[in-house]
Parts: C-alpha cells; sequence; structure tokens
C-alpha cells in the first residue's frame, strides 16, 4: 500500500510540483541565508581562526570583539611573560591605518605588527614571497584580496583592469613608505578591508602616535598546562581578560549578534522563507489529499485501516520533503559554490543543514497533519454518496 | 479469509439456503432535534447466500443508507443487523475493517478508482489490503482482469478507458479478493443502457457462485430481471420483496416507473 501512495502522489505531477516546489523554497532561503549568516560571523573572527599558534589571547578586559582594540602598555608582555604555565608570550598591534593610493584616494587598512624576532600571528598561506622577508626595511605583506582590488592600482587607461600589487611594488602607510615583499592569502575580514602585516616596532612606527600600543598579548602555554587554569591565573596576576581562541570567537560573534541588527534581519528572511514554505507546502498537500479523498475514502471502504492510512499521507509528506530538502540545499550549495571568491560571504556547515532538514520535517509534518485530520474524520460511507 | 460455513447464527430460508445478512428492525437518523431525518424505519431484510437481490424505490427513501450499514461503513442506531453471523457493532474499529477487507466487496456508482494508478494497480489493492505479497496481488489481479475482458489493458490508467470498462475494472477489484458479499451501489447509473446491461449480465456471470451473495441498490429497472428477489424501499421501510419486477410494477413497468429514476 505504500508503495501505491508513492505512485498516487508522483503521478499527480502538477501537486506533486507544487509541493515539492513549495518545500525546496523553504529548504533554499533556510540553508541560503543561514549560510550567508554564518559567513558573515565567521569573517567577524577570520584573524583569530588565521592565527593558529596562540593558545591564549590575553587582552584588556574591556574588549568586546577583535576589532575593538583597547592597547595595553608594553609592561604588560612582561607580566604575561611571567605567570607560570605560559611557554611563550608575544606582543600583536592591530590596528586601522589609512594607505594612500597612488590616484590620491585613501584605503583604510587592518594592520598587524606581529613579534620581531618570531614573526607569530602572520599569514597562515603565503601565495608569494616569504614571511620572513618582513625582516627587510620598510617591508609589509598584504592579502591576496587587497592586493587584486582595494590595494590594487587603476590600469592606464579608464575602463582598464586593476593592475594587481606585486612584489617590490611600494604603498604609503601613514605618511610612510613600505614595500611589498609578499601576498598572502587569509579569511576576509568582516568589513572586507585589506589586511597589512608587518613587524611590531614597524608597526608602532606606522600607526599612529598613542600612548600605549600594544593590542593583545598571543600565548603559548606549557605542554600539558591545563588552559582554564592558566587563563584563569593570567587574568588573576595582571588584571587582563584572557580567552582561548574559541572563547575570543565567541565574544566575538556575541558582540555582533547582540549589538548589529544582522540576526534580526537574517532571522526575518529565514522566517519568511519557512512560513511561505509551509504555507505553499500545507496548502498543496491539502489540496492533494482533498483531491483524493474519495479515493482515501473508498481505500478505508475496502478496509484500509486508519494507521495505514495515515503512514501513507506521512510517507508522502516525508517523500516530498526529502526532495524538496535535497533539490532546495543542492541549489543553495551550487549558489554558494558559484559565488565563490567574490564579496559575498557563505559557508555552509552541517549544522545549517540539519536546521534546513529540520525546519523542512515540521513543514511536512504539520502539512500532514492537516492531511491526517481530515482522512481520520472521513467516514467511509461517504463514499456511496456518489 | 471468512469460513462462511463455520459461522454460528447462521440461518436458512425456505429454500434451505444459508443466510448472508439479516437485518432486523434496522433504525438510523440523521440530524437532531427538529431537522431529524428519519432514514431507515425499522428496516428488517434477510440476504440469503448465492441470490442477487436488488434494493430498489424512489430517491431518498433510504437505499444507500441501508447498504452502508449493511457493509459495516455507516453505524445504525437501533435494530440488529449480522453478515455472516457478524455483528459490526460488537466489533471494534480494526476488526470491522479487517472483516470489511475480507469479507465485502465494493463496486460503486462512479467507480471511484485511483486515476494514478494502472488498472492492475487499482485490482490488486484488496489483496494488498488483505496481505498478499505485491508481485503475487499484481499477478493475481491480471488475472481477473482477463475474466472481465480487460487482459489487454492491464498498464493503462483509468482514464484511458470508457465508463463500461471502468465498471468492469471496480467489478474485478470487487471479486479480486473472493469476498462472500458484494455490494453495488447504482452500478449502471453511469453508463448507457447497453452498457449497463453488459454491465450486470458480466456482475452476475463472474460473481455469482461459489454461495456468493449479490446485494445492488439501482434505480435502473432495466436491469431487475438479473435480480433473484427486489426488496423495494420507501420513506425508510421496505415495503415489499417480490422475486421479479412484474410482481412490482405490474406487466407495464418501464412505462409506469422511469420516474423512479432519479
Amino acid at each position: 500500500m505504500y508503495l501505491l501512495a508513492l505512485k498516487m502522489l508522483f503521478n499527480d505531477k502538477a501537486k506533486f510540483f507544487g509541493i515539492v516546489m513549495g518545500v525546496t523554497l523553504a529548504s533554499l532561503v533556510i540553508t541560503q541565508q543561514g549560510s550567508i549568516f554564518v559567513g558573515l560571523m565567521a569573517r567577524t573572527f577570520g584573524v583569530i581562526t588565521d592565527m593558529n599558534y596562540p593558545d591564549i589571547w590575553v587582552m584588556d578586559p574591556k574588549v568586546q570583539f577583535i576589532d575593538d582594540t583597547k592597547p595595553l602598555t608594553d609592561t604588560k608582555l612582561f607580566e604575561v611573560r611571567g605567570v607560570p604555565g605560559v611557554a611563550s608570550a608575544v606582543p600583536l598591534y592591530k590596528g586601522m591605518i589609512r594607505a594612500r593610493m597612488d590616484n590620491g584616494l585613501f584605503q583604510n587598512c587592518n594592520l598587524y605588527g606581529l613579534d620581531d624576532s618570531t614573526l607569530i600571528g602572520g599569514p597562515g598561506e603565503m601565495v608569494e614571497g616569504n614571511l620572513a622577508d618582513l625582516r627587510m626595511a620598510d617591508s609589509v605583506i598584504v592579502d591576496l584580496e587587497g592586493a587584486t582590488d582595494k590595494l590594487a592600482r587603476k590600469g592606464k587607461n579608464p575602463g582598464d583592469p586593476k593592475i594587481p600589487l606585486k612584489i617590490g611594488d611600494t604603498l604609503e602607510l601613514n605618511d610612510h613608505r613600505a614595500v611589498v615583499v609578499g601576498i598572502a592569502r587569509g579569511s576576509r575580514t568582516f568589513q572586507s578591508q585589506p589586511n597589512v602585516f608587518t613587524t611590531y616596532s614597524r608597526a608602532v612606527t606606522f600607526a599612529p602616535k598613542e600612548r600605549k600600543l600594544l593590542s593583545f598579548v598571543l600565548v603559548k602555554a606549557e605542554p600539558g598546562e591545563d588552559l582554564e587554569t592558566l587563563r584563569s591565573r593570567i587574568t588573576e596576576r595582571t588584571g587582563l581578560a584572557a580567552y582561548t581562541a574559541n572563547q575570543f570567537k565567541l565574544l566575538t560573534v556575541n558582540y555582533f549578534l547582540k549589538y548589529t541588527g544582522i540576526p534580526i534581519n537574517f532571522g526575518i528572511a529565514v522566517s519568511l522563507g519557512f512560513i511561505i514554505g509551509t504555507l505553499i507546502t500545507g496548502f498543496m498537500f491539502y489540496s492533494f489529499t482533498i483531491d483524493n479523498l474519495k479515493y482515501l475514502g473508498t481505500l478505508k471502504a475496502m478496509g484500509t485501516g486508519d494507521s495505514t492510512l495515515m503512514g501513507m499521507i506521512l510517507l508522502q509528506a516525508l517523500s516530498v520533503g526529502c526532495i524538496g530538502f535535497g533539490i532546495g540545499a543542492g541549489a543553495a550549495t551550487v549558489f554558494g559554490m558559484s559565488m565563490g571568491g567574490t564579496q559575498l560571504a557563505f559557508w555552509i556547515t552541517w549544522q545549517i543543514l540539519v536546521v534546513s532538514g529540520g525546519a523542512v520535517l515540521i513543514i511536512c509534518m504539520l502539512a500532514a497533519t492537516l492531511s491526517v485530520r481530515k482522512v481520520v474524520a472521513l467516514e467511509p460511507a461517504v463514499v456511496f454518496k456518489g | 479469509m471468512t469460513a462462511i460455513a463455520s459461522q454460528p447464527n447462521m440461518q436458512a430460508d425456505p429454500a434451505g439456503r444459508g443466510l448472508a445478512v439479516r437485518c432486523r428492525a434496522i433504525t438510523k437518523n440523521y440530524g437532531a432535534g427538529q431537522s431529524v431525518v428519519r432514514a431507515l424505519r425499522g428496516i428488517d431484510l434477510d440476504v440469503y447466500l448465492g441470490e442477487l437481490l436488488m434494493l430498489v424505490g424512489p430517491s431518498g427513501c433510504g437505499k444507500t443508507t441501508l447498504i452502508s450499514v449493511i457493509a459495516g461503513v455507516l453505524d445504525r442506531d437501533g435494530g440488529e443487523c449480522t453478515v455472516f453471523g457478524k455483528d459490526f457493532s460488537a466489533m471494534n474499529s480494526r476488526e470491522r475493517t479487517r472483516f470489511r477487507g475480507q469479507t465485502i466487496g465494493f463496486v460503486f456508482q462512479s467507480f471511484n478508482l485511483i486515476p494514478t494508478l494502472t488498472i492492475a494497480e487499482n485490482v490488486s489493492v484488496p489483496l494488498l489490503l488483505n496481505g498478499v505479497h505485491r508481485r503475487a496481488a499484481l499477478a493475481k489481479a491480471k488475472e481477473m482482469l482477463d475474466t472481465v475482458g480487460l487482459g489487454a489493458r492491464v498498464n493503462d490508467t483509468p482514464n484511458r478507458l470508457s465508463g463500461g470498462q471502468q465498471q468492469r475494472v471496480a467489478i474485478a477489484r470487487a471479486l479480486v479478493h473472493d469476498p462472500k458479499l458484494i455490494v453495488c451501489d447504482e452500478p449502471t447509473s453511469a453508463l448507457d443502457h447497453e452498457t449497463g446491461h453488459k454491465i450486470v449480465e458480466l456482475l452476475k456471470g463472474v460473481a455469482m457462485g461459489g454461495n456468493r451473495s449479490l446485494v445492488v441498490v439501482t434505480h435502473d429497472n432495466r436491469i431487475f430481471d438479473f435480480a433473484d428477489r427486489i426488496a423495494h424501499m420507501d420513506d425508510g421501510q421496505v415495503d415489499k420483496i417480490v422475486g421479479s419486477a412484474k410482481e412490482l410494477y405490474g406487466p407495464n413497468m418501464n412505462a409506469s416507473h422511469a420516474g423512479e429514476k432519479a
């Protein structure tokens, strides 16, 4: 009987495609919007992800997210180094700096100053050049996105493509000459500004003059050291905040969730996808059931039990759910792949697929519940009424 | 399938035939209060094994209600009704559904074939409901379609068949699981005269035998000749049970009672 139930569904092509379309729409919108939301949130902590060296990030207790730097005095670095359980601690400068373009315009950049001796905190993947070249005079490394887009030079004629920065090119950073010695690949930032890496000592000369310039202290723990214990110890001894990378990511994401309208905007889009998908699917599936009520009544009269009829309806609902979810999630994935390399933030995770699948399951169950109620209440005697 | 011979409470008619259906003082009302409609007002009726009983009468007289009660798809309000000695009101919903599926075959006025399934699949449904494996059910369904002359159309969907052919499929579906009682609701009303005549001929030829009983609700006095007995209903009661149409309407029945059609 269950196979016949599927045939009843699949052979009613108009209704079948209508129901699948509703589920697909919901699945597509929820997966796509969810992935863009996650992609955007991931950009807020992209720098933390890229710097995989430190076990613990130490900063001013008032810092709310990665870009919210509150400079420390340089002596704090030594205080942290003196905490038992700290194997090494290096400084990191993070700040905004203006690059002057050859057309006279300015471009804001994220400037990272790495520990002069170890260069810890540098970009993970070099596309051109070597990280060690930062030891050369006036040297900087620029990320690929910045080098090919926002910091790229204009073509000779109007309409010509931009000319990417290459090794040996020079930049003017806050009235200082900087020479590009490498191009690196890194995560895009939330504000999509170019990332520029140099040494700590050079960064503080590039940066606008401030009394305090140390943004973060990057800590590597002694082998076997419990990170939670070390975190507490650093805070206790220095009065600074200390987070593991994951905790710092969470702090950053929570800030964006709490203080920006991003989750509300995406929540509305996802909710609309869910509601519209539910309405279309529910209406079409209910309509499919109503169209077949005479036949379901006939089956009931002929000896089909309510549980079998309910099973048939649930199977039909789950089948369109699986097909619609597959198409919707697949389309969202193709969309994400086709937008790779653009400004669009898109990160599809298994959690998004689980949420999207769960939403589709709820939609199908709601649609099936309406139909099941109708069928269970159906008097088989109705089949004798012509 | 139900073993009829072993059923208790089986009674025989004067001719020695066993009893398939026994109805006593059956009442059924629709609505309540001022607007109550008394559809059945104390029906007494027996259907014997191996007979074709036609239920006739004007529209609204309660024929369809009575056949629904007999088939166990509608609860009666009062009286007794047993089918092969079993009382539907003494069964729970699951037992009643199973008993219907095993014991009763249905032929409907508008065929009620599922349009998205092939006719072989339609015919196989009662077998599937009785636990027959799909492949065996389809094979048996094809045999039955052969019997009703549609063996070459097994993979067609109902909408590719004429009305008469669809009713043949419905008959095959009603008989495929070898039920002991067939209930037919206006089996010829959607068909022209000639096709209707052939359908009842087929129904009687294929369905009768093996002590199977048929209860046919009809307005169509042109098929009355196929009946073993005719029960005439009026205003919720069986007012006459006769052996032939002539006994019921006299020699000019065709002319004088065409008006009873809906």
